[in-house]
Formats: C-alpha cells, sequence, structure tokens
C-alpha cells in the first residue's frame, strides 16, 4: 500500500484536489482523482482540501525518544571578524517571540576566538537568558567541521528543541552540516516562525518555486527543530540596557572538535561598502528599464539625491550594467530597506521575493500593467526617462 | 581524477504562477529544466577532468523523466550517468535526499570530489550539498566560485561570503557547491548530443542500493510541508498617472500628505 492514496467509495470527482496540488500530480480518471506517485511530493495540499476525506496520508511516524527532553530556544550568535552579525539581533526577537510562547528561556551559542565571549553581555540585552561561549584560538576564522562539532556537541548535551541561525554564507554552511550530524529537519530561509498553539511545534514559514508560493513546513517527530533565517527578514529585538547579566556557560573545547580536514588560507573583502544593499535604509534599484549601461547614472543620480544604495534587477546585472553584488532577489541579495524605489523593473516573482518586505515601495514603469505595480505602494506609471530626472530634481531641493 | 556531480531537475520557476481567481498554480505548460546551478557544476567538472583525465559521473533523484537531465549533463561531457528512481524516494526533504544520493555515491565507488549547484531553484535550500559531504564524512566548501588549484590529494577553493571571499585548502575526497560565478557553461556540441542520445542510463532502484527504509523518502523525512499558499499581495497601493510632471507633483504631495516627506 503506498502512503497516500485516493479512497475511491469517498472520491465525488469534485477536482479541487487536482486544483490544488502545486505538482500537478492528481487527475481526474473516470471521475476519479488519481494520484501520479512520480510527482506527488506527498505535500498534503490535497488532504487539506478534500471536502470529504477521501485521500488518506498514512505514515508511519513516531516521535523519537525522549522528544520531551529537549526544552529551550537556542539562537546561534554568528561572529564575523569578532563581531555580532546584526541578524543575531533579529533572530532573537523572533527568540524571544517563541520563548514566550513555549515559556521557555532563550540561550545564545556564541562561538569564536579568544575575547569573544565580551559580546555575552550584548546578547543578554536583547533577550539571551543564558549563553554558551566556546573561546580558543581556533574559533578565530570560521571552520565548517570545527564549529559544528562543537555546536552537535553542545545540541545533544543541553538538547534545545529549537535551534535558529542567520541565513548568512556561514551559517548556509555550518547549520545543514550540524543538522544531518543530528539527524534532524533543517527549513531554510524562513519567513515566518510561530509556535502551533496546540501541538507547541514550530510552524516555519518560506518561500518556494522562487517565491510563487509560500509553504509552511513543521518537524513533528525529531529534536531540535532547526532554521534559518535571511538577514533583515524577522523585527530586531530591542535593547534593553538594564538587562547586562544572564548565565554564562563556558565551553570546553576538547582535541576531537579541533580536527579539521579544510584551512583557510586567506580572507578578502572586496565588496566595497557602498555596496552594501543589505543595510540601506533608502535603496533606487534600475532593471532593464534603462536600455543602456549609461543610464544606469539616472538610477545613481537619484540614489545621491535621497542618499540611498543603489541596486538592480538581474536582467541588469546579466547585461553587464553592474555588479553582481548589486543585485536584488532570489538569486541576489535579500533587502528591507525603508524605501525601495523600482525603476524599469517589472516585478519578476524572482526580484519580488528579494525586496518585498521593504517598508515602502515606489515603482517607476511605462507599463501599466507590469506586476510591480501590485506590489507598489506608490506606482508612478509613465516614462522613466521623464520621470527620473525630475524626481532628482524635486529630491535634491528638497535636501 | 573521480568526479561526480548531483544534478536536479527542477520545474521552470519563472513560469510558475498563481492564478489570481482560482488562488491555484497554473501548471499548463511549465517544463522542467536542469537546475541552472547545477550546468555550472557539471563545467567545473568537466573542465578538471580535461585538465587532469578522470571521469564524470552524473548523478540525480528523481521521477524517470528526470533521465532527461542526465541526457544533458552527458552532452556536455559527462562519463557516465545513473538515475535514482523508485516510488519510494517521494517525498523526501533534504535529509533523505542527501541519505540516498551519498549511498549511491559509494555503491559508485573511488571518487575525489563531488560537485554540487549552490541550491536548486525549486526549494532554494542549498542543504543538499553538506548532507552529502557529512553522510560520507566529507570535508566541504560551500558557495564556492572558482577553483585555484586542484591535485591529486588536495583543492583550493575560493568560497563566496558576504564581504568577498575565503580561499579554503581541503583535502580530498571533499564535496563542494558552486555559485554562477565560477564558469560559463559550455554548449552541446552536435557529437556531445549524439553520444547522449545514445547512451544507456542505468536505473537504481530500492534494491540496488543498500540502504536503511526508515530513512528514505517521506518515512525518513523529518520536516515536511503542512500546507502550500499563495503570497498576499500588497494592497492599497496607489497609482500615478499622466503627464509626467503632474506625475511627479501628485506623488511628491501625497508623500508629503503620508509624512514620507
Ligand atoms: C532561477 C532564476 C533566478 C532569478 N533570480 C533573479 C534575481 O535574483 N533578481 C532578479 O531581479 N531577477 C531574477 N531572475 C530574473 C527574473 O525572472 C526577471 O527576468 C528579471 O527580474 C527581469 O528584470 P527587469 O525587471 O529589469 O527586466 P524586464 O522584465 O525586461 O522589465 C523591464 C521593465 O522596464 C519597463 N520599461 C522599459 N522602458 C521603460 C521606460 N522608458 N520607462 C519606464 N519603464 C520602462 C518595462 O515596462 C518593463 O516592465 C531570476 C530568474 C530565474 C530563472
Ligand atoms: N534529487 C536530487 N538529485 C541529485 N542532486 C540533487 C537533488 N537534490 C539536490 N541535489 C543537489 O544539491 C544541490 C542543492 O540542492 P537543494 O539543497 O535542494 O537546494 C543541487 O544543486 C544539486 O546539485
Amino acid at each position: 500500500m503506498s502512503v497516500i492514496q485516493v479512497i475511491q467509495d469517498q472520491c465525488t470527482g469534485c477536482t479541487l484536489c487536482v486544483k490544488v496540488c502545486p505538482y500537478g500530480a492528481i487527475a481526474m480518471k473516470d471521475q476519479l482523482a488519481v494520484i501520479d506517485l512520480h510527482r506527488c511530493t506527498l505535500c498534503g495540499a490535497c488532504v487539506e482540501k478534500c471536502p470529504v476525506q477521501a485521500i488518506a496520508l498514512t505514515l508511519e511516524r513516531k516521535p523519537i525518544e525522549g522528544m520531551q527532553d529537549y526544552q529551550g530556544i537556542w539562537v546561534y550568535a554568528e561572529c564575523r571578524q569578532g563581531e555580532i552579525q546584526p541578524v543575531v539581533y533579529e533572530l532573537l526577537g523572533a527568540g524571544q517571540r517563541l520563548a514566550r510562547a513555549r515559556q521557555v528561556p532563550l540561550s545564545a551559542v556564541l562561538l569564536g576566538g579568544i575575547g569573544i565571549g565580551g559580546h555575552a553581555v550584548h546578547l543578554f540585552q536583547r533577550g539571551a537568558d543564558r549563553v554558551y561561549v566556546a573561546e580558543s584560538e581556533q574559533l578565530d576564522v570560521f571552520q565548517d567541521e570545527v564549529y559544528s562539532n562543537i555546536l552537535v556537541r553542545l545540541i545533544r548535551e543541553h538538547k534545545p528543541e529549537i535551534v535558529l541561525a542567520g541565513a548568512t554564507s556561514m551559517g548556509r554552511s555550518l547549520i545543514p552540516r550540524a543538522a544531518v550530524q543530528l539527524g534532524t529537519g533543517l527549513t531554510a530561509d524562513c519567513t515566518g516562525l510561530e509556535i502551533d498553539a496546540g501541538t507547541g511545534h514550530l510552524l516555519q514559514t518560506r518561500p518556494a518555486f522562487g517565491g510563487n508560493i509560500m509553504a509552511t513546513i513543521l518537524c513533528e517527530n525529531h529534536r531540535p527543530q532547526m532554521a534559518t533565517v535571511r538577514h533583515k527578514v524577522m523585527a530586531e529585538a530591542i535593547a534593553d540596557e538594564t538587562r547586562t547579566s544572564g548565565e554564562i556557560i563556558q565551553v570546553l573545547i576538547n582535541d576531537k572538535d579541533r580536527i579539521s580536514r579544510t584551512a583557510v588560507e586567506e580572507i578578502v573583502h572586496d565588496v566595497e561598502e557602498t555596496v552594501n544593499i543589505m543595510e540601506a535604509d533608502v535603496i533606487v534599484a534600475g532593471g532593464r528599464g534603462l536600455k543602456v549601461p549609461e543610464n544606469f547614472k539616472l538610477i545613481k543620480d537619484l540614489a545621491g539625491a535621497l542618499n540611498g544604495a543603489v541596486a538592480a534587477s538581474r536582467a541588469a546585472v546579466d547585461a553587464g550594467w553592474i555588479d553582481y553584488a548589486h543585485q536584488v532577489g532570489q538569486t541576489g541579495k535579500t533587502v528591507k530597506p525603508k524605501i525601495y524605489f523600482a525603476v524599469g523593473i517589472s516585478g519578476a516573482i524572482q526580484h519580488l521575493v528579494g525586496m518585498s518586505s521593504s517598508d515602502t515601495i515606489i515603482a517607476v514603469n511605462k507599463d501599466p500593467n507590469a506586476p510591480i505595480f501590485q506590489s507598489a505602494d506608490y506606482g508612478l506609471v509613465g516614462d522613466l526617462f521623464e520621470i527620473v530626472p525630475e524626481l532628482i530634481k524635486r529630491f535634491q531641493s528638497l535636501r | 581524477m573521480n568526479l561526480i556531480v548531483c544534478v536536479k531537475q527542477v520545474p521552470n520557476t519563472t513560469e510558475v504562477r498563481i492564478d489570481p481567481k482560482t488562488n491555484t498554480l497554473i501548471r499548463e505548460g511549465i517544463d522542467s529544466i536542469l537546475n541552472p546551478f547545477d550546468a555550472y557544476a557539471l563545467e567545473e567538472a568537466v573542465q578538471i577532468k580535461e585538465q587532469h583525465g578522470g571521469t564524470v559521473t552524473a548523478l540525480t533523484m528523481g521521477p524517470p523523466q528526470a533521465e532527461q537531465v542526465l541526457r544533458e549533463a552527458i552532452s556536455v561531457g559527462a562519463d557516465k550517468a545513473v538515475l535514482l528512481s523508485d516510488p519510494a524516494f517521494a517525498g523526501a526533504d533534504t535529509l533523505a535526499t542527501s541519505y540516498t544520493l551519498a549511498r549511491a555515491i559509494r555503491k559508485l565507488g573511488d571518487f575525489q570530489l563531488i560537485l554540487c549547484g549552490k541550491q536548486a531553484i525549486d526549494g532554494d535550500t542549498a542543504q543538499v550539498g553538506p548532507g552529502i559531504a557529512v553522510h560520507l564524512d566529507l570535508p566541504q566548501v560551500i558557495f564556492v566560485r572558482r577553483i585555484r588549484d586542484i591535485s591529486g590529494t588536495e583543492l583550493v577553493a575560493e568560497r563566496m561570503t558576504e564581504t568577498g571571499f575565503e580561499a579554503v585548502r581541503a583535502k580530498l575526497p571533499a564535496l563542494v557547491t558552486v555559485v554562477k560565478d565560477i564558469n560559463q557553461p559550455r554548449l552541446p556540441s552536435l557529437r556531445g548530443k549524439m553520444t547522449a542520445a545514445k547512451a544507456e542510463i542505468p536505473v537504481w532502484t530500492v534494491k540496488d542500493l543498500d540502504l536503511e527504509s526508515g530513512r528514505i523518502g517521506l518515512q525518513g523525512s523529518p520536516t515536511w510541508v503542512r500546507k502550500v499558499f499563495s503570497p498576499q499581495p500588497r494592497s492599497g497601493g496607489r497609482r500615478f498617472e499622466g503627464e509626467p510632471t503632474a506625475v511627479v507633483d501628485e506623488f511628491i504631495r501625497t508623500l508629503k500628505e503620508d509624512g514620507m516627506l
């Protein structure tokens, strides 16, 4: 028997399941639903939609042993060049909410070179009750194996129910490794994290198919439940300057932890500060509508007038008008500025996923049907070559 | 040098859309493609082979039609390909997928380097590569933008970071995942296409692999999708149309009204 089945006596042939299946795996045959198991990913969308409970998803799933022993929320406090990364404060914001919902403590894990423990106070101020500190010369630079050995050992020992980390280049290298070592589930790039009031499980929501659909993912029977979150997706925990202490747990590092088959030989920073669109409050982004490279100056001038940073759609990057470091979207960066100007950008879904959580979106496009207008708070319909110079003039005079 | 490239067939997500009326996914005419990032992994493997000799094996887990991407791999220089296909693999999350792929790689035998794409565009998780590395107990270098140097026992690769890159030396065998800056994938030659069309592609099922049944497919997947829904569109947006200066006038006035200026 297969894990998913149509109970033929119950199926009324209403076709709702066919419509709801994101993978095109259900078809009607003789007015009954038939599931193509090669396409089905067992996502259960049809099971939920079926008005007559005619689709059964049966699975023997048992919770891991000792699941109840897993308690508390952990945040991986990523440091780079000895500095706590801003995403950590955002994770602590989310962590506080989850800890409150579960009525458990919030802890942070700090791994790094000598002196890293000094950051513990910042973590307490942002809501951590407990900080695990592993300080060692060998932890000065990030190494997948060493870091994940320590993190995995700590998780096995202290059994948190939830572990959150930034979806950064470090997080996306370290956390998948740790999750697989632990044999548990990991959900990447979450945009929503909630506790299911009924079951206490973590509901992890994230975009899939390049943002065309959202999926809520559950890790019901394994612990810890692990998730990564991109920078700027969650609201930062507010610092409480008076909250300067908490429990510090020093982690001893053993010889086995130190084994690494990789070595970092050189660290190069070649992305200029001005490119750091992930931190900017105002972003002006240009797309294919600018036609030729020279016109990209319009975007730079508008950004200049607004004291903002310059970004671009993939089309503009692929055309070679501007560096990849400026690309916003699925294969570029996720940004969340106060104001996002999209100029000559159509608003393809792959672009939208990178900027749709901006506070205010302003679009300039000559095509009144461009999809970007559906995401825009202010939509300026018209020729950018006429509108943008006018905008630059006005904003300059306002400064 | 024996190189293994993991490739995945994915729906062309640019075409995946939600029907605004029925609020369901429009699927008609959506074609399946080779995951774009995997094309870079393949090209890199083929370039390494051209310099140092050896073989390139392309591996995928998927439905029978996923064979298509393996033929594509052969057309651009892979020597061999294996398809892992069995309904029992369905519903696999990244843990079960990486476990299954790792078992197949073990069966393939001696290798020095496994290459994966940075991520697959349907799920965008970037977890399968590191997962394979752990299952096979290998070192990993994730998000590689250049392989500076490779010998039979070591490689030095540049790994992309937020602010630049890190050069990492890794002992072989190892696993790398690659980003698109790494190379320019070639187009298949006519001869490549002919070889690909004729190639015999073995299909391995559950029976062909040494697997623990509880660790594959949905059964072996700690995470599962509880529901899918379409993203909320932003509502209440305002539009400014007409003569350009009037558009800008009206826009600036509204910004002021809204307290934005
Ligand atoms: C796997 C994958 C990943 C991707 N990742 C990304 C990503 O990370 N980021 C990204 O941006 N894209 C990404 N894309 C590409 C995406 O699908 C679009 O192709 C791209 O965003 C389009 O860029 P654009 O809006 O600049 O160009 P177009 O879609 O060509 O739009 C140009 C717009 O300019 C307007 N215009 C033209 N002339 C004028 C004028 N004179 N005045 C005003 N308006 C004008 C047009 O009406 C049009 O709406 C990805 C695609 C795939 C398949
Ligand atoms: N089913 C699969 N078969 C073969 N390779 C895969 C499969 N799924 C993922 N991969 C590889 O893992 C990479 C990352 O995929 P993902 O973790 O799904 O984003 C891809 O670029 C592929 O190289």
